[in-house]
């Protein structure tokens, strides 16, 4: 067994502060009375309840949720595609390059992507709105959709496939019935991370959105600029709150889906 | 060689007027540059069940997965039940296969992994249940209908990718190393229970194995394949008996291999020079050789008799000093070293306590055999 020494209690503990304190003051004061974010006057709700009645930040919020659920639906569709080519398709003249291409989004800074969708909607003379912040999000978020789901199809048995033709299964078929259903764990957690990521986003959106298209870190940012109002605070901690909320049931569903996995195939193997 | 009053010998492959199954005529598979069948003629007939043999790589997956209809021919004619298979993909064929990984749908309740191909077939719906049912008797896994293929043992899965395969009634079942993920004894228990459900329901089997004791266990003909080609079609006995070439000797069971050059042909027998000084052995000829050829005598080692007296009425017998003893309980293998330096192996039961036995470490014995104990084949 491994001892807990003082230096381990300590490192952790810094490393813990550092990565929480600032959310934790954030919280803290979104239950300020005072309209002054950094003076205290005792506790009180009240900011929450403005926020209720803020129809600027409900209507940023819708728009956030729906450009999330469009452009993480879109994204999982094509990133699912792509990484059915690049497992599957075996040598093909440029498979390299297209992987590469692929996965190069992840590197490239937000303001470049954002910069360059802004010129193509500006040289096609699509108006900016909800639908050109959905194409952007779908556009970056797909490669990380296609890396989750690459990963799992490396290990998928191809033989699954074989099997489903060989018992009458056209290719459609075939993939619905027996791949889609198997990989279906990567392709919503690529789904989710592409959710996170669409609602994360500042930079890509600022570039996209037209002015009847706020998402809701635009208009936070927006607001910021004008000064901190306890109301941000408030909606800060609610989105902390859904995020972990989310964040936890994933991450405890699949533990329990695993655990019970392996604790049936030990009963059966004995 | 058959007696006529045993009539009941299942034997089409020696029926001029049977007609094949399944037959390659010609048939070439390259992948790229690479020929991984070369020119296979080939007639499997129904009922059989019909084993591919061979070392890794050399051509009996793609030979099963041409029938499968997973890969086309590069060249040739593959027909099943006289129709020309050329074009027809894998979901068009009433050929199944059972998958080397079993390849089961993990997210399929047995009952629903067996009704998988039923349901892409044109049998009708009410029909169904009854055929999974029966499938599932078959196999004698009717408690595990709803259980996943995650909580069955490795040989529960091996009956539920049998039964999957067997289920929608094929003409021709295709096992990939059925039985490799087994253990041992569930391996030979299995190779039965196999054989039985084969007689059961009269389908055609063709087997891909490795395993040259599963091969013969199961089996009523077994092709030896060799980098693409076949080298040697016949039943069991006959391969153990009388191979066709070294290779064949050497690839099934246990062989004595000899060197030399044929010193005489005389009828069924010929003589071969392998040792200055040394008589010529008399052995069987076989096809391919003739006087001076180069050639090698093979032989098993239960064949070669181990004597401490001469064995004068015998025309083969050589001496040489015991090197080793394998004791195997049931029977001992003595290799004996002669004096050019080659090792013989010579097998014997031991019928007699292992402190009662005669030969031991560096003893001088003689080595005997008759003159239709092995062949001498073209090598």
């Amino acid at each position: 067994m491994r001892k807990f020494t003082w230096f381990n209690a300590v490192s952790l503990t810094f490393g813990f502060v550092f990565l929480y304190i600032p959310m934790v003051i954030l919280i803290f004061y979104s239950f300020n009375a005072s309209k002054l974010v950094t003076v205290w006057a005792g506790f009180s709700t009240r900011w929450y309840g403005e926020l209720i009645n803020n129809q600027a930040f409900l209507d940023a919020a819708w728009v956030t949720l729906k450009v999330g659920f469009i452009s993480s639906t879109i994204a999982t569709i094509l990133g699912t595609m792509a990484a059915f080519v690049l497992v599957r398709s075996g040598r093909f003249f440029g498979r390299t390059l297209f992987s590469g291409m692929i996965y190069a989004p992840l590197v490239m800074p937000e303001v470049i992507t954002g910069l360059s969708l802004l010129l193509l909607f500006i040289a096609i003379g699509l108006d900016r709105g909800v639908t050109t912040i959905v194409l952007a999000h779908a556009t970056f978020s797909m490669c990380y959709v296609s890396v989750v789901v690459s990963s799992r199809m490396a290990t998928f048995d191809e033989s699954l496939e074989d099997a489903a033709y060989d018992l009458g299964c056209t290719g459609w078929d075939a993939f619905r019935s027996v791949t889609l259903p198997i990989i279906m764990p990567a392709v919503i957690a690529g789904w989710l991370l592409a959710f996170t990521l669409s609602l994360d986003d500042l930079v890509i959106a600022s570039f996209t959105a037209g002015p009847s298209s706020t998402t809701l870190p635009i208009k936070i940012y927006s607001s910021v600029r004008l000064g901190v109002s306890p109301e941000i605070n408030a909606l800060s901690t609610i989105m902390i709150a859904i995020v972990t909320f989310g964040v936890l049931s994933v991450s405890i569903y699949s533990k329990r889906v695993i655990e019970r996995q392996k604790r049936e195939e030990q009963l059966a193997n004995s | 060689m058959t007696k006529p009053s045993q009539p009941a010998v299942f034997a089409p492959w020696d029926d001029p007027k049977e007609t094949p199954l399944i037959s390659f005529e010609n048939v070439s598979k390259r992948f790229g540059a690479l020929t991984v069948i070369d020119k296979i003629n080939l007639n499997i007939y129904s009922r059989e069940f019909f084993a591919l043999l061979g070392p890794s790589g050399c051509g009996k997956t793609t030979l099963m997965r041409m029938l499968a209809g997973f890969e086309d021919a590069s060249d040739g004619t593959i027909r099943i039940d006289g129709q020309d298979m050329a074009g027809i993909p894998a979901n068009k064929r009433a050929v199944n296969m059972m998958f080397q990984s079993y390849a089961l749908f993990p997210h399929l309740s047995v009952a629903n992994n067996l009704a998988f191909g039923l349901k892409r077939s044109d049998m009708p719906k009410s029909e169904i249940q009854g055929r999974v049912d029966e499938m599932l008797r078959l196999v004698q896994l009717g408690k595990y209908a709803d259980r996943k293929p995650h909580q069955l043992s490795g040989g529960q899965r091996q009956r539920v990718a049998l039964a999957r395969a067997l289920a929608k009634a094929p003409k021709l079942l295709l096992l990939d190393e059925p039985l490799g993920a087994l253990d041992k004894k569930l391996r030979q228990e299995t190779q039965f229970e196999l054989m039985d459900i084969q007689e059961k329901t009269g389908t055609t089997f063709v087997i891909v194995t490795h395993d040259q004791e599963e091969a013969m266990t199961v089996a009523s003909r077994i092709a030896v394949m060799d980098e693409g080609r076949l080298v040697q079609v016949d039943t069991a006995d006959r391969i153990y008996e009388t191979p066709n070439s070294v290779y064949v000797a050497d690839f099934i069971g246990d062989v004595n291999i000899i060197e030399g050059a044929v010193d005489s042909t005389e009828g069924e027998h010929a003589t071969l020079r392998w040792s200055e000084g040394a008589a010529p052995i008399r052995a069987m000829a076989s096809d391919g050789i003739s006087n001076g050829s180069k050639a090698a005598f093979v032989i098993r080692p239960e064949k070669v008799a181990i004597s401490v007296e001469e064995p004068k009425d015998r025309h083969n017998r050589v001496q040489g000093s015991v090197e080793d003893i394998a004791y195997l309980g049931n029977r001992s293998t003595y290799f004996v070293r002669l004096p050019d330096g080659s090792l013989i192996k010579s097998q014997v039961a031991n019928n007699r306590r292992i402190k009662q036995r005669l030969i031991t470490w560096e003893d001088s014995v003689w080595l005997s055999w008759s003159d239709t104990a092995g062949a001498i084949l073209p090598n």
